[in-house]
């Protein structure tokens, strides 16, 4: 992937990419306008993202008030503090490399852009593997369930169940929101590779990786609290 | 460039297209338009279903003790039971030698004689009909009595539940909680938002567009599949927990479809949250150059209190509502005692979105009231900062008072601060109603059909307004909560407010948007019934609360007919004056007399537009000259008192100095 300069205008003609000609929306009166209200909107929907977690966040603070010792103890018993670890550090990778796409798009380096947000991807998806294959695939086998269907053979508390209620929606709901970012990021991936995005227009990738980063931020929150309690 | 002269709504070259230009649409005004569309619908459903737990009420179920004469089948002279087409004949019983079985005393047995089917015969052989019944009398020939319980008013006695057996009192369950859902997360919300709002927020800000109009079209799209939810769970049963879905019933019921409905509300709540995000970009983003924060109409200021509240308190709704769907689904237990969880955790999620969501339904009434005050009565808005800021206000406040939803049922200290708290909503309530009645003040009022709604709104919703600290008072309210006077209350606010400002934003805006204008005596007329109905329902309602009887009761004590009757005769009325309203609207849209473009003589940007706006709202970019509420300064644009609608022009042309 080199840089090297274009010197000819039939070679400028030839290399002509889609974002070298974007032109904004209609009712914007100019692509500065019209980025500025995309990066605002992403925003607000990022605080809505957070209002959604915060139900869980409230229903753990509950618990942990309510049944204490088997918040702790339910965590130490029944979660690998190693596993949530390893996922943590992939996702704040996974953070700086779609950083650097978008930095890569505004230099008008697409396939650097490309690779960085390949990369993103990878972590994304080994995000959801090892939490299928290492954690909920071995929970499943054991009954460790949420709530009524907790059947596990030794539980260690009275409430057991009720702590495994909220590892599994509060994990879950963020296992989808990480395969919705695979989904967008896939998305991202193609477009860039077609040359739509550059420094004209940016703004997908960039609402792509606060979305991206919004997710991660929340398994920040979510890591300590069932992970570390 | 059809777009620039044409109304936005001109039709296509076939009618294939002209479908397809509405619902591939991004065009801000037709998704209001269809939101307008759907919102009726809803409203009309939802007032169908009040219309009958009204008409139950009429006449409730009730059990009836009669006293009534018992019967006894006949006999005839030689004892035989007596059948409609003749005797029983006795024969005797035989042994097997056919020799005659004698009794106790030495007497042949007999017994009915039967066919082979084991059937009682008469002496042709005929099986027996039905039994002849005689009074029943004593031995000394008096008649007897038993007690008969009755159930009477079964209103809806053809309904049956699942297991097939009538239950009259789950049916009334239903309609007061399919009432309560549609008209609140179908109606109420969406109503002035996303149908109005969508129409006239870009105009009023200059723009040619919503910031996001494929986020708006989708919001709609989300809507409706929220919708299809809602009308299914309708279908398959319907639920009978209240539109608040309180757990522990809502979670251990297994009546109807509460599934699907909490999942109805769940996803209505997305689509409510992005009317939000795009209407808090559009206003800051889009507003025509020139146009500072204090220059927007106060329609935008409410709106944008609004787009707040929906933006941050929805979210919270909708992970409760998930959790309740994972409750009936998963059993994971956090809301259900059984497990060790806690069903009071569900009323503090649910009421941090639902009691901003009352703010969501009424700040945009609010913002309406200002445009038809200050456009009505031809007159400067007084206070205009003060409306706008208290529109904040509100949206602030309205966060932190949740729990005044929960006095029965949390710790002592808790009921104390939230009740100190609730208590602020009512200051920039009241600098609103102030505000409002200051401009009345010297102004030259014209009686259209909006002016009498804002008069009606400020009347009831003043009403609603006071009888609020009653409720937020922590002694009465032990002695209030759970009556009809909460109920009248909350009518009072929320139809009484939010849908008398609609009315009235409907008919302000009608003819910009549809292009014709309607029969201002009939809707007048209209108006003035909605009125008087909605009074005579509700306002009896208070004294039944304070009286003592119960809400959502399908029954009542004979003490409580009078008031309830009169209450039932008032949705009559409310029901007629609707009518006439959507009579008056469809007479318009057939052939009322085109709109001029500023029937009204309003001031700010959308009376510039035409009527109905081009595609673009605006053939040039409007240059803003003068601030929304100049009347002092200003003439407005475009008007002439000979379009006026109203008899009697020439006062309201001098009060404008033509």
């Amino acid at each position: 992937m080199t840089t090297a300069p274009i010197s000819s205008g039939a070679e400028l003609a030839a290399k002509r990419e889609p974002h070298e000609d974007y032109v904004h929306q209609h009712h914007w009166r100019n692509a500065a306008d019209e980025a500025e209200a995309a990066k605002f909107g992403m925003w607000l929907f990022l605080a809505t993202e957070v209002l959604l977690f915060s139900g869980f966040f409230c229903a753990y603070a509950w618990g942990r008030m309510t049944h204490y010792g088997t918040w702790r103890e339910a965590s130490h018993a029944y979660l690998d503090w190693k596993i949530g670890a390893v996922n943590t550090v992939v996702l704040l990778l996974s953070s700086f490399t779609i950083v650097m796409a978008i930095r890569e798009l505004q230099l008008a380096r697409k396939w650097r852009a490309f690779v960085y947000l390949g990369i993103t991807n990878l972590c994304a998806i080994f995000f959801l593997v090892a939490k299928i294959a290492l954690e909920y695939l071995p929970k499943l086998q054991d009954k460790k369930l949420p709530g009524a269907n907790f059947w596990y053979y030794n539980p260690h508390g009275t409430h057991d169940h009720l702590f495994m209620s909220v590892y599994w929606i509060s994990t879950a709901t963020h296992g989808v929101h990480v395969l919705i970012g695979v989904l967008v990021i896939s998305w991202a991936m193609y477009w860039t590779a077609r040359g739509r995005y550059g420094p004209k227009n940016f703004m997908f990738v960039e609402n792509t990786g606060l979305y991206w980063h919004i997710v991660d931020v929340i398994w920040i929150f979510l890591f300590p609290m069932l992970y570390l309690v | 460039m059809g777009h620039h002269d044409r109304p936005y709504y001109a039709s296509k070259e076939t009618l294939w297209k002209t479908i397809w230009s509405w619902i591939y649409t991004v065009d801000h005004k037709k998704i209001g338009v269809m939101y307008l569309c759907a919102v009726l619908l809803m409203f009309f459903l939802g007032g169908v279903f009040a219309m009958a737990l009204r008409a139950e009420l009429w006449e409730p179920i009730t059990n009836v003790t009669k006293q009534v004469q018992a019967e006894v089948q006949a006999t005839d002279d030689a004892g035989r039971l007596v059948y409609e087409n003749g005797a029983e004949v006795l024969v005797p019983v035989l042994n097997d030698d056919e020799t005659p079985v004698l009794d106790a005393d030495g007497e042949p047995k007999v017994e009915p004689k039967k066919n082979d089917a084991g059937q009682k015969v008469n002496a042709e052989g005929e099986p027996l009909g039905d039994p002849v019944m005689t009074p029943e009398v004593d031995a000394d020939g008096n008649p007897v009595y038993e007690e008969v319980i009755e159930r009477e008013g079964e209103l809806f006695k053809g309904w049956t539940s699942e297991s097939g057996t009538v239950n009259s009192n789950n049916v009334y369950n239903r309609l007061f909680s399919l009432h309560g859902t549609i008209m609140v997360f179908l109606f109420i919300i969406p109503a002035i938002p996303a149908a109005l709002g969508n129409i006239f927020l870009p105009i009023m800000l200059g723009a040619k567009d919503v910031a996001f109009p494929k986020l708006n079209l989708g919001s709609w799209y989300i809507y409706i599949i929220g919708g299809l939810f809602a009308v299914y769970s309708l279908i398959a049963g319907g639920v009978e927990t209240g539109w608040t879905f309180y757990t522990p019933y809502s979670t251990s019921t297994n009546w109807g479809s509460v599934t699907s409905m909490v999942l109805a509300a769940f996803i209505l709540g997305f689509s409510s949250i992005f009317t939000g995000m795009n209407f808090i970009v559009t206003v800051h983003k889009l507003r025509v150059p020139g146009m500072g924060w204090f220059d927007m109409p106060l329609f935008i200021w409410a709106l944008y209190a609004t787009s707040i509240i929906q933006v941050l308190a929805t979210p919270v709704v909708g992970i409760t509502l998930l959790m309740l769907v994972f409750e009936r689904t998963l059993g994971i237990g956090i809301f259900d005692p059984a497990l060790g969880g806690d069903p009071v955790l569900y009323q503090h999620f649910f009421w941090f979105y639902s009691h901003p969501a009352v703010y969501i339904m009424i700040l945009p009434g609010f913002g309406i009231v200002s445009e038809l005050i200050a456009v009505h009565s031809h007159k400067r808005l007084f206070g205009y900062r003060a409306i706008a800021f208290s529109s904040i206000g509100i949206a602030a406040v309205s966060f932190l008072i949740w729990g005044h939803h929960m006095f029965t049922s949390e710790s002592p200290s808790a009921n104390v601060v939230f009740s100190a708290l609730t208590f602020l909503v009512g200051l920039p309530t009241a600098i609103k109603v102030f505000n409002w009645t200051s401009s009345l003040y010297k102004a030259s009022i014209s009686w259209t059909t909006p002016m009498l709604y804002a008069a009606f709104f400020i009347f009831c919703f003043t009403i609603g307004g006071l009888t609020g600290p009653p409720l937020a008072t922590l002694a009465t309210d032990i002695h209030l909560h759970d009556t009809y006077f909460v109920v009248a209350h909350f009518h009072y606010v929320m139809m009484g407010g939010t849908v008398l400002a609609f009315l009235g934003g409907l008919h302000h805006w009608w003819p910009k948007f549809t292009g014709k204008m309607y029969n201002e005596n009939w809707a007048r007329l209209a108006s003035i019934l909605v009125f008087i109905g909605f009074n005579i329902t509700f306002f009896t309602q208070f004294f039944l609360g304070t009286q003592g009887m119960p809400r959502r009761y399908a029954t009542y004590v004979p003490e409580f007919e009078l008031l309830h009757k009169i209450s039932t005769f008032g949705s009559w009325v409310l029901a007629i004056a609707f009518l006439m309203h959507a009579v008056v609207f469809a007479f318009s849209l057939a052939g009322g007399r085109r709109a001029p473009r500023n029937p009204w003589g309003g001031l700010t940007l959308e009376w510039y537009a035409d009527s109905p706006p081009v595609e673009h709202n605006f053939s040039h970019e409007p240059l803003l000259t003068h601030g929304p509420y100049d009347y002092d300064l200003v003439v407005p644009p475009g008007w002439d008192p000979a379009d006026y609608p109203l008899p009697d022009p020439e006062a309201v042309a001098r009060a404008h100095g033509h």
